[in-house]
């Protein structure tokens, strides 16, 4: 019998879980259970493998997604941290950038630091920036502090040291003799978690791993015991915030990695699904009850990048949460979902989010108590939901409760009536989510215009062709099972780890010996975490050089040639750096120096993307179920709207806007000058007809 | 007629297109103070010369000033005469943004071969020749290279005249003209972005959108200011100036829908260059009103409108040609606390205390001439870094401790300064005792001791706080004064270049903000933890909070009411 493969999701609200065996796929969701989030695991385990009728003894893989790091981090839940650190530096984690995120709050506040003063270390020592010892480390006082923080009771210890990316020795001895007082995997050392360059992101990224090293520890204790009561004989994988996996030893040591993993999931499947279907540019658009998050996927990469923030205090502003440099699917994230909020400012303007309703009391027409106007209450009064098929019929939605909250919040205030007002909240939020995206692709010295938008989550089918039509997108694809997404990218993710070194080299002092010999060890690094997962596969690593003009202060990633490097080096190099900076500006500057401040390797089993499925020969619609009055999305205009079931329409199938095609979990909206219907693979694609 | 909701969405488009602008260009200048300090600013204008939108962006220099620039610009290049492909640049302190090191650039965007906006972008390049990063010079004349409003580009084509002017005035020629481009190649991007939106919408110009935002924007503030108490309200701060201390006067006046800002009383100019140009108080004045009333509503014509400020001539805020003015910074930055002062008097438990506001930036120098008479043979090198001391109390809330406001830099780590130096960081901590005590304390400074690996190096200081502390308000005691001195203990002057020998160590102790309400009334518990933080100590406590601590360093709340009576 064909062996099994088992994703699990643990989400915020729900625990999604996906069974593939022999090419099928069966899915099914539970509610999270926060307190101990591997009951959802275990029990939905039970379930879908009795539905698929084997047992856990048949499973070959069981590839798993948690929040759970992510939620200690940001309900400050985690262990009783301590912080050790160069002397004369235990207020770097506190004064971080001494920058103001809000330029005009006189009462912002900066998230409190997750070790306070009296548990931040300093022991003498102190390393140069090219690694030389200026202090040699006083082990004396190392050891007092051990036997403090032992009497203390710490249940994790932060070790970072000014330079240590560059000399890790005083690390590892302070480790060492702090293993005396402190078990030793409760110790996360800088050169370690982060060997790189700039004394805040590293401490931070170290304590926030050491702050979820000991509950991540005790979790996946008991996950991996509940799946062998099961029967599981097969190894637990972890996903990661790159879109690789890892093992559990890799996951234990370093808990951080594994921090917005879901979301990388959702990114995996947009990134599977562009392969076959052949984009090349696409932007993943993944808009859910609370957030919409993008993702750019050019040549089936999804973008990547090393710095993340988690528990943003002032919701989405950037520079108001914990910086942490792992390597991560890089994603803009909005307060922009279903569940978003709609008021009127000041200036008599529209605004949504970012604050939702969530799920309690939930949009007003959830008739839970809910009073105020969602984006969800603006679909039902534009008639885009239908009240009675709401999430396959499950809540039965109060169509005039929506009417009542979008009145009284915004209609009435601007003298409109609800249609109106409701027309103006989705267009609201659609501009919104659009200027993001394309903030963000400029940051990135790239475009949106001219890409595929493949668009997944609860919200996105409603509102992806009016957002694509903002941003100069004429093509959206929305998935088959789109509800599940980010479980299902699991399944297609491969065995990775990504290492980093900081070593500033100009590169009209480029030193091929030292950079090879930094490679190899890098590659030996990330080599021995990837095979424990991928024993024999053939792998593929990815070499990237963090480069700039002197005297600049932000890098560009670059990606650097195959190794090792000789005598041509250094002209190779400024030839990738030079192409990538014209990308992303424009424009290169001839005669000033570059050079590189950080590397990394990316390591991964060498996974082949899915084929090309072949293009679905043309097929008669059906005739459609009915007609809905709805207001088109462009215009704002009353229109008769097609209504199609997404079952009936066979590959190949072609309807005009406006239209509605609806399933158990969702319904698409295709606008007037729009048409829509399933490829071969059964995805919705809508596309803009010509001008 | 625009329809509501598309005057709606347009207004946020044009909001996501000069953040765009802005993003472009933070990407790709190369000053720290562009980068680090998002010193930049980007907007649209229509073609009156009227801003309908401009980027939030780190520091409020530039909000009233290069919208006034742009006006500037059109007097001398009136819109009709413009041509596709033209651009216009300068770097006027008193027609763009307060120095010769912020460079201006302007460029009309044309939709079916009309003109239908401007874009304007300012930043703040690397050198402008002269005296460079100091604030010695006694004239513009000593503080660079000065581009009077002129065509960077007459339809398309680049005047290299000016560029090879410019390279051969600066010390850092690619950077500088790298710089030039950014600014450009911003105003490009929003171009294309506007008429993309233009055609989208099918408008054929800006007229009505424009006279919507900025009514609108008008309506609002002046319905904000209309629930203010009305009145005029004076007050005076003394700071330490760089010659002599400067006494910054201010009476503000709220009167219908309008604040007005007047700095009469203030002192006249100083011999160096803290002078500041009127449009740059105009920016900061006009931040410190805004931040206090009303932060939500967007920068544009219709709400600038609202504050106006007003200076006489040859006072340090109203500087005229040709004073030096490469460190206006000083000045403007201490100008939101002087505001601040007036506004208390109006609308108590509203504003913070004063704080630090000045930046403590180290601007670090080796070379012939500064630090030495090696010639070649003296490794030069200038570095600066940007560094806060702590910033005022708030009504409800302490100071932050080592935050700027009112400008919104970011610090540069000390592992990267060390990378490119030979400058060696060994302390970098928050300042015990620092902050002033109120039953909000004010935030803490900062405490940092600097040597070199190579030899001596210098200084460059512009320091204020260090003879007159920030005050506290509402009864709140003033922060510690800053202080630089050498490790052996010599005092250090807190303006103009300071040696420090070879093997000796900077040290420098940055200001605390001042404190709000009675000490008295703080809070025992929050007493209690900042001792228990280290950042203050047990005498300071009882002497200044009146909290006696048990020995395990919880209140002892019976003592402490005794102690404060």
């Amino acid at each position: 019998m064909t062996k099994a493969r088992l994703a699990v999701d643990i989400g915020g609200t729900f625990t999604d879980l996906v069974l593939e065996v022999g090419g099928r796929f069966l899915s099914t969701k539970l509610l999270t259970t926060p307190d101990a989030p591997e009951r959802a695991v275990l029990e939905g385990a039970r379930t879908i493998l009795a539905q698929a009728g084997i047992g856990a003894g048949d499973l070959a893989l069981v590839i798993h997604g948690t929040t759970l790091a992510t939620n200690a981090l940001i309900e400050r839940k985690g262990a009783r941290t301590a912080l050790v650190t160069t002397q004369g530096f235990r207020d770097s984690l506190e004064i971080a950038y001494e920058h103001r995120f809000e330029q005009y709050d006189l009462y912002m506040e900066r998230p409190p630091p997750l070790v306070e003063r009296p548990w931040r270390y300093e022991v003498p020592e102190r390393i140069a920036a090219d690694g030389d010892v200026l202090l040699a480390m006083d082990d004396d006082a190392v050891a007092r502090i051990g036997a403090e923080l032992a009497a203390r009771g710490a249940e994790a210890v932060a070790l970072c040291f000014l330079h240590a990316y560059q000399n890790d020795a005083h690390e590892r001895r302070a480790r060492d003799i702090l293993a005396r007082f402190v078990a030793p995997e409760l110790i996360a050392i800088s050169s370690e978690v982060c060997p790189e360059i700039r004394e805040y992101d590293r401490a931070s990224t170290t304590v926030a791993n050491a702050y979820v090293l000991p509950l991540m520890e005790r979790y996946l204790g008991r996950l991996e015991a509940g799946l062998r009561a099961l029967g599981s004989t097969a190894p637990l994988l972890l996903m990661m915030s790159s879109g690789g996996i890892c093992t559990v030893e890799t996951a234990r040591r370093f808990p951080i990695r594994l921090v917005e993993s879901g979301p990388a999931g959702g990114a995996i499947l947009a990134k599977l699904i562009a392969a076959a279907s052949g984009i090349d540019r696409a932007l993943a658009f993944d808009m859910g009850g609370t957030t919409a998050k993008i993702t750019l996927i050019d040549d089936m990469q999804p973008q990547q990048a090393r710095h993340f923030e988690i528990a943003r205090a002032a919701r989405f502003v950037k520079g108001s949460g914990i910086p942490v440099r792992i390597p991560v699917i890089d994603m803009v994230e909005i307060g922009a979902g279903g569940g978003s909020i709609a008021r009127v400012d000041g200036l008599s303007r529209i605004t949504v989010g970012p604050d939702s309703a969530g799920s309690a009391p939930g949009p007003a027409c959830y008739a839970r108590g809910g009073t105020m106007p969602t984006v969800t209450d603006a679909d039902v009064v534009l008639d885009w939901i239908d009240p009675a098929r709401f999430a396959g019929g499950q809540i039965a939605l109060d169509a005039q409760a929506a009417t009542r909250a979008v009145n009284a919040t915004v209609a009435t205030p601007l003298a409109m009536d609800a249609r109106a007002a409701a027309h103006g909240i989705t267009e609201i939020v659609t501009e919104t989510m659009a200027s993001a995206a394309r903030v963000h692709a400029v940051e990135n010295g790239k475009e949106t215009a001219g890409r595929t938008m493949i668009a997944f989550g609860g919200a996105a089918p409603l509102h992806a062709a009016r957002m694509a039509q903002k941003l100069g997108i004429h093509r959206v694809l929305i998935p088959v099972g789109a509800g599940v997404g980010s479980a299902h990218g699991f399944l297609g993710a491969p065995i990775a780890y990504e290492v980093v070194r900081t070593r500033l080299m100009p590169l009209s002092a480029f030193d091929a010996p030292a950079v090879n010999t930094i490679f190899t060890a890098m590659r030996a690094e990330a080599e021995a975490v990837v095979r424990l997962g991928a024993p024999s596969t053939a792998l593929t690593d990815m070499r990237t050089g963090f480069m700039r003009y002197r005297g600049q202060g932000h890098e560009v990633p670059v990606t650097l040639p195959a190794g090792p490097y000789g005598a041509e080096g250094a002209a190779q190099l400024r030839a990738a750096f030079e192409a990538a900076y014209h990308a992303l500006y424009g424009r290169i500057i001839p005669k000033l120096e570059i050079e590189v401040l950080t590397w990394t390797l990316a390591l991964s089993e060498a996974h082949a993307l899915p084929a090309r499925v072949a293009a679905a020969p043309p097929a008669a619609a059906p005739r459609p179920t009915g007609t809905r009055s709805i207001t088109d999305p462009g215009s704002g205009a009353r229109v008769d709207a097609a209504i199609h079931d997404r079952t009936a329409l066979p590959p190949g199938s072609r309807i005009a806007g406006p239209a509605i095609i609806v399933e158990a979990e969702t319904s698409t909206l295709i606008p007037s000058g729009w048409h829509a219907g399933p490829d071969a693979s059964g995805h919705i694609i809508i596309e803009r007809a010509a001008p | 007629m625009i329809p509501e909701i598309t005057i709606q969405v347009l207004w946020n488009r044009l909001l996501s297109v000069v953040e765009e602008q802005a993003q472009t260009l933070v990407r790709t200048a190369f000053s720290t103070a562009a980068r680090e300090a998002g010193d930049i600013s980007a907007g649209v204008f229509d073609i009156a010369g009227r801003m309908l939108a401009q980027a939030v962006t780190g520091t409020p220099g530039h909000i009233n000033s290069m919208a006034r620039s742009v006006v500037h610009f059109l007097e001398a290049f009136p819109a009709e005469t413009l041509r596709d492909g033209d651009i216009l640049i300068t770097n006027d302190p008193w027609k763009g943004t307060g120095h010769l090191f912020d460079l201006t650039v302007v460029t009309p965007i044309f939709l079916d071969g009309r003109a239908v906006a401007l874009f304007a972008s300012t930043t703040h390049v690397v050198d402008i020749g002269g005296l460079g990063v100091s604030a010695e010079g006694r004239q513009i004349y000593h503080e660079g290279l000065y581009i009077p409003l002129m065509h960077l580009a007459r339809q398309g084509v680049i005047n290299e005249d000016l560029l090879n002017i410019v390279r051969a005035n600066v010390r850092e020629p690619v950077q500088v003209v790298g710089d030039i481009y950014a600014l450009i190649a911003c105003n490009e991007m929003g171009g294309k972005r506007l008429t993309a939106m233009m055609r989208e919408f099918a408008l054929p110009d800006l007229h009505e959108l424009g006279e919507q935002i900025i009514t609108r924007s008008r309506r609002a503030m002046a319905d904000v200011i209309a629930k203010l108490p009305q009145g005029s309200w004076s007050t005076a701060m003394t700071i330490d100036g760089f010659e002599a201390p400067i006494t910054l006067a201010a009476t503000l006046t709220i009167a219908g829908d309008r604040v007005l800002v007047d700095y009469t009383g203030t002192s006249g100019l100083s011999g160096y260059a803290i002078n500041c140009p009127l449009c740059y108080t105009d920016a900061y004045t006009a931040f410190g009103v805004k931040a206090a009333l009303a932060p939500w509503i967007p920068n544009n014509t219709g709400t600038l409108d609202a504050v106006i400020v007003t200076a006489p001539e040859n006072t340090i805020v109203n500087a005229p040609h040709p004073a030096a003015v490469y460190a206006r910074s000083v000045i403007g930055h201490m100008l939101p606390d002087v505001v601040y002062g007036c506004l208390d008097q109006a609308m108590p438990e509203t504003v913070p205390a004063e704080g630090t506001s000045s930046l403590w930036n180290l601007t670090l120098v080796a070379g012939h001439g500064l630090t030495d008479t090696g010639g070649s043979a003296t490794r030069a090198y200038t570095v600066t870094t940007f560094h806060s001391g702590g910033a005022g109390a708030r009504p409800t809330q302490d100071g932050l401790s080592a935050t700027p406001f009112p400008s919104g830099v970011r610090n540069v780590p000390v592992e990267i300064t060390e990378a490119i130096t030979p400058l060696v960081v060994w302390r970098k901590e928050l300042r015990a005792n620092s902050g002033g005590a109120g039953r909000t304390r004010g935030g803490l400074g900062q405490h940092m001791e600097i040597a070199s690996r190579d030899g001596a190096f210098g200084i460059q200081a512009r320091f204020e706080r260090a003879d007159y502390p920030a005050r506290g308000r509402a009864g709140g005691g003033p922060g510690a004064l800053g202080k630089l001195s050498l490790g052996t203990g010599a005092a250090l002057r807190t303006k103009g270049l300071q040696r420090i020998p070879a093997g000796d160590r900077l040290v420098v102790e940055m200001p605390g903000g001042g404190g709000r309400g009675a000490a008295f009334a703080r809070d025992p518990a929050l007493v209690s933890r900042d001792v228990l933080f280290g950042l203050i100590d047990h005498a300071a406590a009882e002497a200044e909070y009146g909290v006696i601590l048990h020995a395990d360093g919880s209140p002892d709340l019976a003592a402490t009411a005794s102690r404060r009576g």
